[in-house]
């Protein structure tokens, strides 16, 4: 009993398919909108489509015809004009401006609305969260299909869409990151800005009825922003956007009608579950992303400094045993001159032992063969380095050791090559004790 | 470099840790792991006016900001005075670049001057007519009282330069860190600004300078820090200034620290 | 500081009075919602009822939204100088889960969902899990702000889209009371809830009062704040607590989706008729008080209007006379001063031009001949780029200043008042260049053009100032052009004309 009983694949097929189409259309444009940093914009003009609705409808009397577009075409482009306006000869500050032209169109919008709700079948709600469960009960004929109208529309803008980013993808992309180059380049930059802010308004006005003005807004950010988190290139930010659009639609949906379930309730706004699970998909892309995840960089972190002790213990098991070669360590002592946490050290011991760089007997432990050819290398490194600081940088003998000790991680053989060409080849560092020769390593 | 300690010849007796204005020890700072300054060492005298030189991105403003606390620092310790910035911040003025304001706000010269006495006068206490005095103070002392009351973005770039140093002034300051004051001003501001300095200097004030004009780094200061990433040399201008030295920090960079920097970088990305 | 008691004291006292005072109980023709369909023109006994105040919930109304307006304005000055506007937007968006919630809670518990102090505890905590949110993502990811408040807004408003969802299915879930929250509807608005507004407007008022150097300079230069040491992260979070309880007290009046047009259009309306903050402040808490009761009054008065919406456009309204007639930054004021300054620049360049004709042709030396010599205005157009058309219009207005005398529309003389007038211009114009040469390191070649922009203005005692400076050189009433000067001691012979540029 989970409320998937009364699944009919008739209408909630449609109402998926609806979403979807709004979902991946807006996901389309949203791509620019975030990386022109002008996610708001997208709100702005959102809400500001409401009056140029508002007048479509009590000027045509009808849902669905071009009037509508053409109204909140206008109200797109005129609140991205406003607000150019009025920041450029008001000196108003750009995020001040964009909320003085919206919701002052928006209040004028819901005016309007209810003023006219006489003539016009339409429920402020509407606007709040559209009615996309509706969607299959209002169809248009085509080529002998009975299709939701609202799906038809939504088909015709996602193919706009599509073409415009398929064709100006280079002008799209160069205008987003650089627009006074791109106007050099030979095309207008601020005939791009334009043509986007329409396509937003169209698609907009196109899904009002789908998910209502506002979580359109949810359509066009969070699929792009949770694609930013999983690549770094533009191509596949797009795709990525589309797909993660179109799961947030189904999962949306289905929610919608389960996750009530669950408390005891009948199903919830589609709208806003959609909504959501954009929301929780953003959440996981940005936790868990290979790259930028947050969760992952943290990993990464943790894990390159847990590499960095293991190299410093046999590195100083390597200088202790030159010194003192009696001397046979246990964990207490590593740990009281290299400075690190138990938990941490025991590990990097235990990984240590089971990599056979070191063996240990009662708690003390010794440098393998092994061990000692990777000790070799990294004071060969870290030595070598001590002689292009002092060499080459200028430095103080006594002050370059600790900064060999970071540089000496990130030596690999090649590198050590160079260092050697570059200082006069020695045996000797500049503290007298000797540089391991490089053919004793691997 | 390192090895040449602070001694000069004209100072014989080393400065205790509450004389010296900045002592800097070992300061690391990095962005996303780059490191943007490294190792950074220097004792500054008193009573001099340092000017800090570089190429743009060698950290000249990061050095200040980490000095004041603003920037968090990978390592390294800093005093002022012989105590931590938070402890000794009533000694410090600060001049920032002129860019990281809005001069469209809408307060007038006297205000922002009047900032500068806003810790002193304490949390959710107003402002008095004796602090508006010294404010006034201020702006005489740097030549632009009679434009105290101009909304500041009606200001010239070198008034807007010398509203800055007035707030810095008015604190009545032992050390005055100014980041780049005489970058874009009119030649009557920079000749304004040099001989505020001198006067500082007379009452024995230390003002440790980022300055961009190498032309001028031998009027106008007398101890300089070259700095590139990492303090290439310090000292008294005649003995540091050099052409070797100039090379070194513009010139030549250290193409496999760079290299070891980056595949450092790089290491950490794809773990 | 002074204006500002007076305001608060206003605030403080007035209200009550309007809602004390004896007076019948009336209704105005019951506030419908906002699905009412009926159109009808008010009578004049509902204007008179509502502008006078007789009608006891008017009065709750009036006094709830004036407040809020007045706290929105305030608390609004700072967010729109430190460049929060948008911030308090997603903020607002962001509480609809939690007012959802807070009834799903409380009803669950047994207490009453749709008391006002539970469902705006749960706005307050939802509202600052977005800002907290927003912080998160702009922090942490590789994410800007911008896209930080898309996100935070659109997820958290279906968060509470979905949830009233619910709402709607439970018993005592009647959505119209949680539905108010959004489109803002003042008709619920009862007594408590509004002392509640004015309660929490007021301490907001307070606190920003207080703190109101430490906010200014918070919103002026963040990085000297830190310097000087102080808390400035606490100072923001200071600042973002206050939108968000000025936020919270406006959603049963504005609604949600709007209430961050009353933080914002005030404040900026209030920023063209000053250019101090404290004198903005106080205009936008007045401009924010007129919203709230022009529009919640024309809200009570004719039917149909939500009140959220009525509230917004008023204050637009206000916005869009102060951005045009706004003094002094409004857009009309600073054209008319930018007119004036190129018709004193111009008169100027005329005068000047005249001036230096007849120098070079060493006819200044004899009044009688200084004063009636014509010059044919194709002289001048050589010396500026000035239209023919721009000239005939600069020539008529110095003829009608009695500068100059014309003849036959193609010639023009300068009269004595003119001459004199003229080598005043041309003396400071001078004394302007050798100013910049000498102290100012200009080149000479380039002298010309500085001068030329910076003469126009400069007001008296800034000629007195540079006269002493240059005592030892004006010698002469009028100084002789540097560049003469220059070209004399490079080149004795060549003739002064080739001194001149022409701009």
């Amino acid at each position: 009993m989970n409320g998937l009983e009364q699944w009919s694949w008739y209408l909630d097929g449609w109402i998926i398919v609806a979403g979807i189409l709004c979902a991946v259309s807006s996901a389309l444009l949203g791509n620019f909108l975030v990386l022109r940093k002008m996610s708001m914009l997208g709100d702005a003009i959102t809400h500001a489509i409401l009056p140029g609705l508002a007048a479509a409808f009590m000027i045509s009397d009808s849902r669905s015809s071009l009037p509508m577009f053409l109204g909140a075409v206008i109200a797109g482009i005129l609140t991205a004009l406003f607000t150019e306006w009025i920041r450029g000869f008001g000196k108003v500050d750009e995020g001040a401006a964009m909320g003085v032209v919206f919701t002052s169109l928006f209040a004028l919008g819901l005016v309007m609305i209810v003023q006219a709700a006489d003539h016009v079948d339409l429920d402020p709600g509407c606007v709040l969260y559209g009615a996309i469960e509706l969607t299959p009960l209002d169809t248009i004929l085509i080529a002998g299909w009975e299709i939701p109208r609202v799906v038809a529309v939504l088909s015709v803008v996602l193919i706009i869409n599509l073409l415009f980013v398929i064709f100006f993808l280079k002008e799209l992309k160069l205008s987003s990151f650089d627009p006074a180059l791109a106007t050099t380049t030979g095309f207008n930059a601020t005939l791009i800005h334009y043509t986007l802010m329409t396509l937003v308004a169209i698609t907009a006005v196109a899904s009002f009825e789908t998910v209502g003005n506002i979580l359109v807004v949810a359509m066009f950010v969070v699929p792009p922003a949770a694609a930013y988190m999983l690549t770094d290139r533009l191509g596949s930010m797009i795709i990525l956007s589309a797909i993660l659009g179109a799961i947030a639609a189904v999962t949306g949906h289905i929610s919608a009608i389960v996750v009530p379930h669950w408390f005891g309730y009948h199903s919830t706004s589609t709208a806003g579950m959609m909504a959501v699970s954009a929301g929780l998909l953003f959440v996981i892309a940005a936790l868990f992303a290979p790259r930028h995840g947050i969760i992952v960089v943290w990993i990464r972190r943790q894990l390159l400094s847990w590499k960095i002790l293991a190299e410093d213990i046999i590195a100083l098991m390597y200088r202790i045993e030159e010194r003192n070669p009696q001397l046979k360590p246990d964990a207490g002592y590593l740990r009281e001159i290299l400075f690190s946490r138990s938990v941490s050290t025991s590990l990097t011991l235990r990984y240590l032992t089971r990599h056979a760089q070191l063996s240990h007997s009662n708690g003390n432990y010794e440098l393998t063969e092994s061990g000692r050819d990777r000790a070799r290398q990294l004071v060969r490194s870290h030595r070598l380095w001590e002689h292009y600081l002092v060499e080459h940088a200028g430095m103080s003998a006594e002050s370059i050791h600790k900064k060999a000790e970071t540089l000496e991680h990130f030596t690999d053989r090649r590198l050590r090559e160079k260092l050697n060409e570059d200082t006069i080849a020695t045996d000797q560092d500049p503290h007298g004790r000797p540089i391991p020769p490089e053919e004793n390593t691997n | 470099m390192n090895t040449k300690n602070n001694l000069t010849a004209s100072q014989p007796i080393p400065l205790s840790p509450e004389e010296t204005p900045v002592s800097v020890y070992d300061l690391t700072v990095a962005y996303h792991r780059k490191p943007v300054i490294w190792d950074v060492d220097f004792q500054i005298p008193s009573g001099k006016l340092v000017g800090i030189v570089g190429p743009n991105g060698a950290g000249k403003s990061t050095l200040l900001k980490a000095i004041m606390g603003l920037i968090p620092k990978a390592s390294g310790r800093v005093q002022i005075f012989g105590k931590p910035y938070q402890k000794n911040r009533h000694r410090v003025g600060y001049v920032p670049q002129r860019e990281s304001v809005d001069w469209d706000f809408p307060v007038n010269a006297l205000d922002v001057v009047t900032m500068g006495l806003y810790k002193e006068i304490g949390w959710c206490l107003p402002v008095r007519k004796k602090h508006r005095a010294r404010a006034m103070e201020a702006l005489e002392r740097v030549g632009i009282a009679d434009y105290a009351h101009r909304q500041i973005s009606q200001l010239s770039g070198g008034q807007q330069q010398r509203t800055f140093l007035a707030r810095a002034l008015v604190q009545n300051a032992d050390l005055y860190l100014m980041d780049e004051p005489f970058a874009a001003v009119d030649a009557a501001t920079e000749k304004a600004i040099v001989q505020i300095l001198q006067d500082m200097k007379q009452e024995g004030k230390t003002a440790l300078v980022i300055h961009h004009d190498l032309q001028t780094v031998p009027d106008y200061f007398d101890y300089v820090i070259l700095l590139n990433m990492r303090v290439i040399d310090h000292g008294l201008t005649a003995e540091v200034f050099t052409p070797e030295n100039l090379q070194k920090t513009y010139g030549g960079r250290l193409t496999l620290l760079e290299e070891a920097t980056e595949t450092m970088r790089r290491r950490e990305q794809s773990l | 500081m002074r204006p500002f008691v007076l305001v608060l004291l206003f605030a403080m006292f007035c209200p009550e009075c309007m809602i004390f005072a004896a007076g019948d109980h009336g209704e105005v023709q019951s506030q419908s919602s906002i699905t009412d369909r009926s159109i009808a023109i008010p009578e004049w006994n509902d204007w008179k009822r509502v502008f006078l105040l007789e009608d006891y919930n008017t009065r709750i109304v009036i006094f709830g939204t004036t407040l809020l307006g007045m706290a929105a304005g305030m608390i609004g000055s700072f967010a729109l100088l430190r460049k929060r506007a948008l911030m308090g937007d997603a903020l607002s968006h962001a509480t609809l889960p939690g007012i959802a919630m807070a009834f799903l809670i409380a009803t669950s518990l047994g207490i009453d969902g749709k008391s006002l102090p539970v469902l705006l505890a749960g706005a307050a905590v939802s509202g600052l899990l977005g800002v907290a949110t927003i912080l998160l993502i702009r922090n942490l990811t590789r994410l800007k702000e911008d896209a930080a408040l898309g996100i935070v807004l659109s997820v958290f408003f279906g968060a509470g889209i979905a949830l009233l969802g619910i709402v709607q299915q439970m018993k005592t879930g009647h959505a119209a009371g949680l539905e108010s929250f959004i489109y803002g509807k003042t008709a619920s608005m009862v007594a408590s809830d509004a002392w509640l507004i004015g309660c929490a407007g007021l301490s907001c008022m307070l606190i920003s009062l207080l703190m109101y150097k430490e906010l200014t300079l918070l919103c002026f230069d963040e990085g000297f704040a830190v310097s000087r040491g102080f808390p400035v992260v606490l100072l923001d979070m200071t600042l973002m607590g206050l939108v968000v309880v000025v936020t919270i007290i406006g959603l049963q009046a504005v609604g949600l989706i709007l209430m961050i047009s009353l933080l914002v259009i005030p404040p900026a309306a209030a920023r063209f008729w000053t250019e101090k903050i404290v004198n903005m402040t106080v205009v936008a808490i007045i401009l924010g008080a007129l919203s709230g009761m022009i529009g919640s009054a024309m809200s009570a008065i004719f039917p149909n209007l939500p009140s959220g919406a009525m509230i917004v456009l008023v204050a637009t309204a206000m916005f869009l006379f102060s951005m045009v007639f706004g003094v002094p930054r409004g857009i009309l004021i600073r054209k008319l001063r930018r007119h004036q300054l190129n018709m004193k620049v111009n008169r100027q360049h005329l005068l000047r031009g005249l001036y230096e004709f007849l120098e070079t042709r060493g006819l200044l030396n004899e009044k009688q001949i200084s004063e009636s010599t014509f010059i044919p205005l194709s002289t001048l157009l050589q010396m500026r780029s000035w239209s023919p058309m721009k000239l005939h219009k600069i020539v008529k207005r110095a003829q009608q200043d009695q500068l100059v005398v014309t003849l036959q529309d193609d010639q023009l003389r300068l009269t004595k008042a003119g001459l004199l007038e003229a080598a005043r211009i041309v003396h400071e114009h001078r004394l302007w260049e050798l100013y910049l040469i000498t102290y100012a390191d200009v080149a000479p070649s380039k002298v010309d053009q500085d001068a030329d922009a910076i003469e126009h203005v400069l007001g008296p005692e800034v000629i007195a100032e540079l006269e002493s400076l240059l005592v030892q050189q004006s010698s002469e009433r009028v100084l002789q052009s540097p560049h003469a000067i220059e070209i004399q001691q490079q080149e004795p012979n060549s003739p002064r004309s080739s001194s001149r540029r022409s701009t």
